[in-house]
This record gives structure tokens, C-alpha cells and sequence, in this order.
């Protein structure tokens, strides 16, 4: 549906058309006025909604969230704010020990263990949420085990409440902090502590005036980006009952019929979550240690005493365990029988129905194939998209560059409730941008959901792979005749192939694994598979959302394996 | 084969200056080289040539065609970059054919014009080759032979040889001087290494920070530099402050400390130069031209003691400290003794070789 705005091709057929100074901005507006159409102008309008009550403008809304009187709204700001920075020290503590343990030191079942550390990126959000009360909620697994074992009237612990978001949290984000950190750890040049040693300093200032320091922006950027994702969190909220978090009362507000406080809500949100972003890119800009020697070699330190070696083995595995964990349950919950599994430690009755009908029913069937073609869609429209903003970023001169890339960031700093909130207020009516068509309601407004929550994904892996290649490459072509055209095609789009296809896959399991604006958008006719999911489970059709979700896990952990091989080994640079 | 003419050509880059005021004619099949430091604006131009920039003001031509906005594609110049630019997911026979396919020629003619090429970079039977299986010098050699097998009207080099170790440099440089001769294609050649482009060009450009200082061929540009920047650059070379204190026919007298005074000759002055007494000159005074002196007295006989010396092998270097000054002396090696640093040593500066530079 974007594709015809797609720049590029029109400007092909007339050589001497591109190499003008006004070419530049025929490549580029096309970019602008998409961002402008599903981005800028969904927000302003949600803004409007949100001031604009029966035909006056007023602030009365936000005068109620602020007021001291009705504090419910407050009080959602407050928890969010505080299970955010619960999360991001707790992801903090388990992100950053686990890089160090990994890269630092060598123990039985070090590499096994550093692959499964990366298990919950494959988790959708609402299928690690449902693993974890599978296991450790209410009537979870584990609590049920215990209560049996010894025989208590009731469970002794249970995951819920606030602290049951944060142990989530941790679980589905502390990748981000172990994945910055590895990095960095990785990155640091071992002759700095070598140089530091030979200037006569000891461990322990060697850690504390040389390592921490090198480390602290991958830290910073990495707590700005949990802090902004559990602001941003629905679903872990939504399961776990806590009402009161900023998500949950737009959901909320929404369901209760009071759209303009919703619009409200969703503003105060944006706002925050943009401040953040912005933050974030100010620091990134201003604090960037690159590692200055090639080779690093790695050097990992050998736990050679034996207790040392039984106590990591046991701590290596009880890590596997927890990781395995998630995805052991999903697997074994669907093939349990829907509607048995009851007061049980475990599911009493088992049957491989649910895979069959996954692809025999066809009512089961659907959600599935609905998912792939919204899916299919909306990554359609991401690479066009993705592909045209990094080649501009990368490669051209432009006013508004800046902003291009703020712009582009900006849908991925949105919390998914607000996208859904702004999309619903800018397109229940006819708009030039929805070719005078009410989207809301059809099957369009959830690739286009998708299109804009997932945007920057194909933008930032193309954009690293340009950025690695060398303009002369390009500029050769030019100078052997090739039209722009000509070296787009034959030259830099293979080039930058490895890295286009690696984010195309990745925006695509994304919309697969999307739920948090699906719920607010979706139509029965288009429900997708997370949508099902979430409906499968509350009507207590375990087995059934289980199979969806081991589907779900399964097509990520393959994409994210091609993708890790495609921009691993990829026959990159030469020069 | 073309000329090339840049007539008074500028590039500003929003408002830092990039190149002022260059006019240049390259003859047809000339090896024209722009020489100066990073930064001076030799490659802006040459991307000028190349169709990458376009000038702010002033025309580029080749021969009687105004190319001056024509596009990079449309050009026909054949450019070897500084870092080679080779597609790296192609082979070998790929990157040379590749603008061949471009100009949609007939697969057998590629492919015979291309084996061609390989065999006249010595690059037969690598067709097949990746290019990360190719060592430096190779990788340089599909570069050329790429940029030629289009036979373009122009060769634009830019710093072709900077990636390449000491030893392939210079037998690079012969391989791309025994190209161009064969060839006699029209090349313009970009460097910093002076050596280079004395030894390869039939002229050079000397630039600085934007603006062009002297045209000429190597033997000009060495013997009569226009400025001090010139002198210094190009070759080694001592240049002292003095004064001048009387002008008696072709002899100019200057006074360099109390202690030292010299003659010299009035042809021997950069045009730029006033030379009238009373004026402060700069004197460019080349190593190679400072004799060692047998007797401690005469015109133009400096004393010092040895505060450097140098064996090469080839020759013997000094570095004499005279008075407050420092002069450079450079003597070919015929077996006598090296002197010591701390030595007496008395040195004659020819008249002819001290040049007024300005």
C-alpha cells in the first residue's frame, strides 16, 4: 500500500535528473511525508482528542491527572516510574554479572549457557509473561509442587503483584544489559589493563579506574532502554493485575468509553517516552569509547580450585535450568489436553491434537495465516521504507537530517498502547493520509501498526552495513558508467544485502510476536496468533494457546539463527 | 586521448574554501601530477575531474567537450581510488568487466577485452579470484586494470600507491609509468609523496591549503620553486633567513648572523622574490649542493661543528650546527672517513646553489 510512494524507481529513467541537487529531496520527502502521514500526524491527533471535548478546548484532563484529588492517574505515573527502575536495576545486577561470568572466566558449560542466556529474546512478550504464571504464578507449577510436598493449606510463595512484573522484566530484558555489556567487555582492549598493570596499578584499581569507567555508557544506554521498554510495558501488567501503570489505564480508560482521557494518558506517556529517547541519543552521542588496537585476543581466567569448579558447574546449571524453563513449560502445556489441567502439579491428560489441528482446523488454522499475511505486509512496507531511510542517512547531503532521524526513532520509543491510541484518533475518520478510507475496523490498521511500531528495525541494520562500506565503492561504479540506478542494483544493494535481509527477518518476528497494539485494533476477522493466544488462555484452552506459542518460538529461534549466521559470516569488506 | 582544461575553476564547501582559482591545461597523453600536503585540495580538484564535485565557479573540459556538470557516469575517466573501492562481492573478471556491462557490450567482447587487460596488469589466471583472496598489490592491479579496460579518455589516480609497502610502491610506480607510456593515455596523478611525482610526472601542480603555488615540470619545480612552501616541500632542503646588503652586478651579498655572509647570484631568485638591499630574504640552500671545504676561509666557507651524522650507505649526512643556524649537507659515500658528532667541519656553499626563494 506504501509501495507506490516508494522513491528510487521514478527517478531512474532520467539520468541526469539524479545527479541534481534537487534530486536529494525527491528521494527524501517521500520519507518525510510517510513519517508526517502514521507518525506526526497520529500524535497530534490523539494530542487534539485529547484537549478537543464536545466541540471546546479545554485542559481538563490533564488538570485531572495532575490533581491531588482523583490520584488514581498519578498513582499509575508513580508505579510505572518505580517498577521502571526496579527493572532496571535488577536487569542491571543480572545482565552485567552474567556478561562478566561469560566472558571473563571459563567453567563446565560456559558455552552452552552463553547461548541460552540468549533464550528470552525469543519470547514474545506475552508468551514469557504466560510461561512465568505457568510456572511460578498463583497456581503455577512450582508453588503447587511445594505446597503437596509439605503438605501446606497454601502455596508458600507465588509470582504476583508488582514484584511479579519486575521478575518478568528481568527475565525478558536483561539481555539487553548482558548483550551491551559482553560487547563492551569484549571490546576492551586487553593492553589498557595490560598498560594500567604496568604503571603499577593493582585488581582492584584496575577495575575501578579503568573497566567500570569503559563500560559505563554501554550501562547508561543500556538502563535508558530498559526504563523505556518498562515504561512501556502492557502485558507483564496486564497478566499480573497491576491496574495501575500508564499502560494499563489507557487500556482502561479506552475500555471504559473515556477515549479523550485516554488520549490524554497516551500524551503524558509519549511525552515521556520521547524525553527518554532523546536522552538517550544525546548521550550516545556524547560519551562513545571505540576500542583502539584490531586483534583483541580474549582472555578468560580458568576457575581451577575443585569446590570453585563444583560450585560453577551447579550455578551453570541451575542457569541452564531457568532459561530452559519457559520454553520447557510451553512445550509441555501443549500437549496437554484443554480444559484437565486443573488443581494438578501437572497436566494429567496429553495429546498431540493441538499440532494437528495447527495446520488441519481450519478455525485454528486462521489466527495463523492471519498473522503471516499482516505480518508479510507491514515487513513489505518496512524494507521499502527501512532500505530508502538508510541510504539517505547514510549516503546523502540534506537539510533536516537530524530530524529524519529522530523521526525514524520516534515509533520505536512509542509504547505499543500508545501507537494503537493514535492511530485509532487519527484514522476512525476519512484522512488524505488513509486515501479517504476509515482504516479503523478493516483489515489495514494492523500492518500499518505493525509498519510503524517495527519501522526503525530495517533502517538500523541497513543503515550499520552502509555505514561499513566504503562510498569510493560506490563512486567507482559511477565512474565506470553506471547510472545511480545502475550502482544501487548491482552494487550497493548486494553489498548491503546481509544486512537488509537480517533486519527484514527481524521486523518480521516481531509483527509475528506483536500483541500490545494488536488488542486494541484487531478485528475479529483479523485476529492474530498473539491475540489468540491471550484469547485461547482466558478461555482456558491451555493446550491450544501453548502450540501457538511454541509455533511463535520456533519461527523466531530460526529466523534469529539465519539472521545471526547472515550478519556473522557475511562476505562483507574486503578493503 | 584528450586534454583536459580547468579554466579558473573554485569549490566552496558551504563556506569553508575548498579549491581556489585553479587554471590548468593538461595536454593530451600527459602525465600530469597534483602534489601538496593532506588537506590542500589536490583530491577536491581531482574529483572535480572525476565528476563527483561540481565546481562552485569557473568550467572543466575535455579537449573541445565542456564536462562541468556532466555526471560522474557519463564522463568516461577511468579513476583508481585511493583505497582501490573493489566490489567485494564480485571476482575479479566481474570488477574489470563491470563497466564494460555497463556500456551493454557483447559477452565475448568483455571477456576477450578483459583477458586482455589481466594480462597486461599481469593478473592472468586470476580471474576467479575473490578479491579478499588477493594480496594488496593485486588487489591494486584489478583497481587499474578496471579504471583501463573501458580505455578511458582520462586515468585519474588518486594516492593509487599509499596503501601499498615501500618496496611495492616502487615497482608499482614503474608498472603504472610503463601503462601510461604504452598506453599514452592523458593521466592525472594525486599524491603527497614527493618522490613520486618527481619521478613520474612530465609536470606537476604543487598546492596548499586550497590554492595552487607552482606549475612545472620536476626539474622546474626542484631547481627554481616559486615560494618557500615550494622549496621546502619538494625535496630536502636549508632555508635560513638573511639580509640583503649590497647588489654588485649579477653577485647579491647577504648577511645571514653577524658571523656569516654570503653571495649569491641574481639569476638564481624565484620570481616573487624583491631582491634590493635592505630586504629580508629566505635562502633555500639544497644538502646535495654544500661541499666540504678543504681550507677554513673564502667566499661563501661556513664553519660549524658536526651535530649529526648520518651513514646511509649511499652517502654520508650531516647535520652541521653553524652559529644559531642548522645547515643539512649530503655527501655521496666515497669511503673516507665519517666525521663524529663534536668535529670541526668547514663547508662551501656554492653561489649558484643558493636560490632566493621569497
Amino acid at each position: 500500500m506504501r509501495a507506490e510512494l516508494q522513491p528510487g524507481s521514478a527517478p531512474a529513467r532520467r539520468m541526469s535528473f539524479t545527479s541534481s541537487p534537487a534530486f536529494v529531496y525527491v528521494l527524501v520527502s517521500p520519507l518525510f511525508l510517510i513519517l508526517l502521514a502514521y507518525v506526526i500526524y497520529p500524535l497530534w491527533e490523539t494530542f487534539v482528542a485529547s484537549v478537543h471535548i464536545d466541540g471546546e478546548t479545554t485542559w481538563k484532563n490533564y488538570v485531572r491527572f495532575f490533581s491531588l484529588e482523583h490520584t488514581a492517574n498519578l498513582e499509575a505515573l508513580w508505579t510505572s516510574i518505580y517498577i521502571s527502575v526496579l527493572s532496571v536495576i535488577s536487569c542491571g545486577i543480572v545482565g552485567v554479572t552474567m556478561a562478566f561470568l561469560l566472558e571473563r572466566y571459563e567453567f563446565p558449560g560456559r558455552k552452552i549457557l552463553s547461548v541460552l542466556a540468549l533464550v528470552p529474546m525469543a519470547l514474545p512478550p506475552l508468551i514469557g509473561v504466560l510461561s512465568f504464571t505457568f510456572l511460578y504464578g498463583e497456581s503455577g507449577i512450582f508453588p503447587r509442587a511445594f505446597k503437596e510436598l509439605f503438605g501446606l493449606a497454601q502455596v508458600p510463595f507465588s509470582l504476583k503483584g508488582i514484584w511479579g512484573v519486575v521478575v518478568v522484566h528481568t527475565f525478558t530484558m536483561y539481555t539487553y544489559f548482558f548483550m551491551t555489556a559482553s560487547a563492551a567487555i569484549k571490546g576492551l582492549d586487553p593492553s589498557l589493563e595490560e598498560a594500567a598493570a604496568s604503571l603499577g596499578a593493582g585488581r582492584f584499581t584496575v577495575w575501578r579506574r579503568v573497566i567500570l569507567p569503559m563500560l559505563t555508557p554501554a550501562l547508561v544506554a543500556s538502563s535508558l532502554l530498559v526504563f523505556m521498554i518498562s515504561m512501556a510495558s502492557y502485558t507483564a501488567p496486564l497478566i499480573f493485575g497491576i491496574d495501575r501503570t500508564m499502560t494499563m489505564q489507557i487500556y482502561l480508560s479506552r475500555t471504559n468509553g473515556d477515549l479523550d482521557m485516554a488520549a490524554a494518558q497516551s500524551t503524558i506517556l509519549s511525552i515521556v517516552s520521547v524525553a527518554f529517547l532523546l536522552l538517550m541519543r544525546w548521550y550516545q552521542g556524547a560519551r562513545n569509547y571505540q576500542n583502539q588496537s584490531k586483534g583483541v585476543s580474549v582472555h578468560r581466567t580458568e576457575i581451577k580450585s575443585k569446590t570453585g569448579r563444583y560450585i560453577s558447574i551447579v550455578l551453570a546449571f541451575i542457569g541452564i535450568v531457568i532459561l530452559m524453563l519457559p520454553i520447557l513449560v510451553l512445550v509441555l502445556i501443549s500437549f496437554s489436553v484443554d480444559g484437565t489441567w486443573t488443581v494438578q502439579i501437572l497436566p494429567p491428560k496429553y495429546t498431540v491434537d493441538h499440532y494437528l489441528d495447527l495446520f488441519t482446523d481450519k478455525k485454528t488454522w486462521r489466527p495463523i495465516m492471519n498473522s503471516l499475511e499482516l505480518s508479510a505486509i507491514a515487513t513489505i512496507g518496512i524494507v521499502l521504507f527501512g532500505v530508502a531511510a538508510a541510504y539517505a542517512m547514510v549516503r546523502l547531503r540534506f537539510r533536516g537530517k537530524t530530524l529524519l532521524d529522530v523521526l525514524i526513532m520516534l515509533p520505536w520509543a512509542l509504547p505499543g498502547t500508545v501507537v494503537a491510541v493514535n492511530l485509532i484518533a487519527a484514522f476512525s475518520e476519512p484522512t488524505v493520509f488513509s486515501f479517504n478510507q476509515v482504516l479503523i475496523g478493516t483489515f489495514w490498521i494492523i500492518p500499518l501498526a505493525y509498519f510503524v511500531r517495527h519501522l526503525p528495525l530495517v533502517f538500523r541494520s541497513t543503515s550499520a552495513t552502509l555505514m561499513q562500506m566504503d562510498p569510493s565503492v560506490e563512486e567507482a561504479a559511477r565512474n565506470l558508467g553506471a547510472t545511480w540506478w545502475y550502482s544501487f542494483r548491482r552494487v550497493v544493494f548486494p553489498m548491503a544485502f546481509g544486512g537488509i535481509l537480517a533486519g527484514t527477518l527481524l521486523a518480521f518476528v516481531q509483527c509475528i510476536g506483536e500483541f500490545v497494539a494488536s488488542i486494541l485494533i484487531f478485528t475479529p476477522r483479523t485476529t492474530p496468533l498473539s491475540v489468540a493466544i491471550f484469547q485461547k488462555m482466558y478461555s482456558f484452552e491451555f493446550g491450544t494457546a501453548c502450540a501457538y506459542g511454541v509455533l511463535q518460538i520456533v519461527v523466531i529461534i530460526i529466523v534469529l539463527f539465519v539472521s545471526r549466521k547472515l550478519t556473522g559470516d557475511k562476505a562483507g569488506t574486503a578493503v | 586521448m584528450s586534454s583536459v582544461t580547468l579554466d579558473h575553476v573554485h569549490k566552496r564547501f558551504g563556506k569553508a574554501k575548498g579549491v581556489e582559482d585553479v587554471h590548468i591545461h593538461i595536454e593530451s597523453g600527459e602525465f600530469f601530477t597534483f602534489l601538496g600536503p593532506s588537506g590542500c585540495g589536490k583530491t577536491t580538484t581531482l574529483r572535480m575531474i572525476a565528476g563527483f564535485y561540481y565546481p562552485t565557479e569557473g568550467r572543466i573540459s575535455f579537449g573541445s567537450q565542456d564536462v562541468t556538470m556532466l555526471p560522474p557516469n557519463k564522463r568516461n575517466t577511468g579513476m583508481v581510488f585511493q583505497n582501490y573501492a573493489l566490489f567485494p562481492h564480485m571476482t575479479v573478471f566481474e570488477n574489470i568487466a563491470f563497466g564494460l556491462q555497463v556500456r551493454k557490450m557483447a559477452k565475448a567482447d568483455i571477456k576477450e577485452r578483459v583477458e586482455r587487460i589481466m594480462k597486461l596488469v599481469r593478473l592472468d589466471g586470476y580471474g576467479e579470484r575473490r578479491i579478499d583472496q588477493l594480496s594488496g598489490g593485486q588487489q591494486q592491479r584489478v583497481a587499474l586494470a578496471r579504471a583501463l579496460v573501458i580505455e578511458p579518455q582520462i586515468l585519474l589516480l588518486d594516492e593509487p600507491l599509499s596503501n601499498l609497502d615501500a618496496k611495492l610502491r616502487e615497482e608499482t610506480r614503474y608498472e603504472i609509468k610503463r601503462l601510461q607510456m604504452e598506453l599514452g593515455i592523458t593521466t592525472i596523478y594525486v599524491t603527497h609523496d614527493q618522490a613520486e611525482a618527481m619521478s613520474m610526472s612530465d609536470r606537476i601542480m604543487v598546492m596548499n591549503s586550497g590554492v595552487v603555488q607552482q606549475i612545472g615540470t620536476p626539474h622546474e619545480i626542484y631547481h627554481r620553486p616559486v615560494n618557500r612552501f615550494v622549496a621546502s616541500f619538494i625535496g630536502e632542503t636549508n632555508l635560513w633567513e638573511a639580509t640583503v646588503t649590497g647588489i654588485e652586478g649579477q653577485n647579491v651579498y647577504v648577511q645571514v648572523t653577524p658571523d656569516i655572509s654570503l653571495c649569491g647570484s641574481l639569476q638564481q631568485a624565484s620570481p616573487q622574490v624583491r631582491l634590493a638591499v635592505g630586504e629580508k630574504v629566505a635562502l633555500s640552500i639544497r644538502p646535495e649542493a654544500v661541499r666540504e671545504s678543504a681550507g677554513a676561509d673564502g667566499e661563501n666557507v661556513v664553519r660549524g661543528t658536526v651535530a649529526l651524522a648520518e651513514f646511509t650507505g649511499a652517502c654520508v649526512n650531516y647535520v652541521t650546527s653553524v652559529g644559531p643556524h642548522q645547515l643539512r649537507s649530503m655527501f655521496i659515500n666515497e669511503g673516507s672517513a665519517v666525521k663524529q658528532p663534536g668535529e670541526a667541519i668547514s663547508l662551501h656553499i656554492p653561489k649558484n646553489s643558493i636560490y632566493f626563494a621569497g
